[in-house]
């Protein structure tokens, strides 16, 4: 029998956080700063959620989040997290597109676009000037009935070269679409715009690690390999949390599982009003991924090709094309041994969008038989860029929706959570149940590393608050 | 705590959450998200700093009151003298 990893749990904490993604860790972090005590309970061994990272045999590392976040995550590290997190974010600054339409290289930011759309797409100066700042002065308050593809469409009409160059990244960023609400792209764009994008030196397992012992540091009691089965309620509100047979009292809940699943299947639908619950089963999810992993023998090397390459064979950008199985569009995320400073590694990793629907119902061996084809076409794309690479590999292997699903327990694999409506619903949890909160990756713009933190951060301040009026009120009732 | 304070102790926390900002100089009937390249998020930390340190308790719906040096003066000033005993 495993042993028991709650063993030596106090009976109450103010606050237990359930799941330990960036937006779980970093609520944690910033309760126990507040001076609750935090109890953080995760199902998987390690921390981080999808911020994580495999080791394979020969050497092979290979992280799944790390491809790119916007420069906003230098300052949430430093005041959320350290300052020496903070000092281990380095910029990108090859970034690459491939595609039918057109080939080029660009440091990803507001400066360097503005010149590409200019001087190779032959767009007007104003033109560009006026869509960045109405990129830039979107935000969640606004108009959400404009969609990114009408904001494309009033800037760049019969431009579908232009919508590719700006649409495709921020596609792979978060999961959105032509047919979400325009802030979600704006908000996104404009974070990635500011200065361009950044990556975590050290690795995520690094980061994971560094996080860890702030958070022990802090005082917040981390457990791993338990997963929470049910969020205790009595008369509309939280009590506790049972997991592993165990029932653990507490003042709040954090909840950083999916929102979906948190409220249907820990809580349970018929502790909340029925509208709530009709808003929540109507919160549709984001895609999920595919990846392959390709790891670089020991002693081979590669020559810098760019840091992240947006390929596709398709002859346009099309957001349902971008998620199907018979994979025309990748992201080769190329990780070169600077950034595991001291390692002589490399490896490459793919990423494409992927729908759940085609990948969860396939019969073992189908499902076997896909991987194996994905790995295949993924190579021969990549051939096009690294000739002669598959002499190089020495391990491969592919991930699906379903990797995603059984590692990180969130919905359907989602990689970035829910469509825009789901914010709403997480931002609502607390007004429906008392000391029920949920952060985690909700409405494609609190997604991403840097939106799990912040919101992270957005929701601890409002349970901190809920417990700060919680205590005071039971002190009054005791005097 | 007389306004001077209150002051005095804003500037202290805005030195903390932004640390990057030069606060030789704020003005203060100008907003500081215009002149202190301030976000929402820090204006999100100065509101936990002042549960954390002083019990005070900004709701939602009076951020708004925290845009500049003036307006969280008038505004925190009853809350921190209710803090004081009488
Ligand atoms: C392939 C891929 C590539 C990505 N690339 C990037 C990128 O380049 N840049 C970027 O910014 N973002 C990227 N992302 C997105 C980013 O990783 C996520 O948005 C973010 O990490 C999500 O954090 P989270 O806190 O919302 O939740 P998650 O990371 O989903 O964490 C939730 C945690 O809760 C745990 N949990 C769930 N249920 C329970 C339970 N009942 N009991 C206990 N624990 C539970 C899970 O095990 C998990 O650890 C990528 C994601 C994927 C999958």
């Amino acid at each position: 029998m495993a042993r028991d990893r709650l063993a030596d749990a106090k009976d109450y904490y103010d606050v237990i956080v359930i799941g330990s993604g960036l937006a779980g860790l970093t609520g944690a972090n910033n309760l126990a700063k507040a001076g609750r005590s935090v109890l953080l309970l995760e199902q998987h061994y390690n921390f981080g959620g999808m911020a994580t990272w495999f080791k394979r045999p020969g050497g092979h590392i290979f992280d799944i989040s790390l491809h790119g976040f916007p420069v906003g995550m230098i300052k949430s590290c430093r005041k959320y997290w350290t300052r020496e997190i903070a000092d281990s974010i380095v910029q990108l600054k090859g970034v690459r597109f491939d595609n039918p339409q057109f080939s080029l290289q660009t440091t990803f930011d507001r400066v360097d676009f503005t010149n590409k759309l200019v001087d190779h797409f032959g767009i007007e100066k104003q033109t560009v000037e006026d869509f960045f700042n109405a990129s830039r002065a979107m935000d969640f308050y606004d108009d959400q009935a404009m969609t990114t593809r009408e904001l494309f469409q009033k800037f760049f009409p019969g431009r579908s070269d232009v919508v590719r160059f700006l649409m495709e990244p921020i596609a792979y960023a978060n999961g959105s679409t032509l047919d979400d609400p325009a802030i979600t792209y704006g908000i996104v764009f404009s974070n990635f715009m500011s200065k361009g994008v950044y990556i975590f030196q050290g690795g995520t397992d690094k980061l994971i690690r560094m996080m860890k012992t702030e958070l022990k540091v802090n005082g917040v009691d981390l457990r791993h390999s338990i997963c929470v089965d049910k969020i205790c309620t009595e008369d509309g509100q939280v009590t506790g949390v049972v997991a592993n047979g165990t029932k653990i009292a507490c003042g709040a809940v954090l909840s950083n599982a999916n929102l979906k699943t948190t409220i249907e299947k820990m809580v349970g639908p018929e502790k909340f009003d029925d509208a709530f619950i009709k808003e929540a089963k109507a919160v549709r999810l984001n895609n999920s991924s595919c990846q392959v992993y390709m790891g670089i023998k020991k002693g081979e090397t590669l020559d810098n090709i760019g840091d992240l390459l947006f390929t596709s064979v398709d002859p346009e950008f099309d957001s349902t094309r971008l998620c199907a199985k018979d994979v025309t569009s990748r992201t080769f995320s190329m990780y070169y041994p600077d950034i595991r400073p001291g390692s002589d590694r490399y490896a490459i990793v793919s990423s494409t969008n992927a729908n759940w629907s085609d990948w969860a119902t396939l019969s073992e061996q189908d499902y076997e038989k896909e991987k194996q084809h994905l790995i295949k076409t993924t190579l021969d794309a990549l051939e096009k860029y690294i000739p002669g690479v598959r002499q190089k590999i020495d391990h491969v292997e592919a991930s699906t929706p379903k990797t995603f699903e059984h590692y990180t327990m969130q919905a359907q694999g989602a990689t970035f959570g829910t469509k825009f409506e789901g914010l709403q619903v997480s931002m609502d949890l607390p007004k429906q149940i008392e000391g029920l909160f949920h952060a985690g990756s909700v409405g494609i713009i609190m997604s991403g590393w840097l939106g799990a933190i912040n919101y992270g951060v957005i929701v601890a301040n409002e349970v901190d608050s809920f417990m700060l009026t919680k205590l005071q009120s039971q002190q009054q009732a005791a005097s | 705590m007389g306004d001077l304070n209150v002051k005095k102790v804003i500037l202290e926390i805005i030195s903390i959450v932004a640390p990057d900002a030069d606060l030789s100089d704020v003005k203060t009937d100008v907003r500081l998200r215009d002149q202190l390249e301030m976000d929402s998020m820090d204006f999100l930390d100065i509101v936990m700093e002042l549960r954390k340190r002083y019990k005070i308790e900004v709701p939602k719906e009076d951020y708004q009151m925290l845009a500049s040096l003036d307006s969280c003066v008038e505004y925190l000033a009853p809350k921190f003298a209710a803090l004081s005993p009488a």
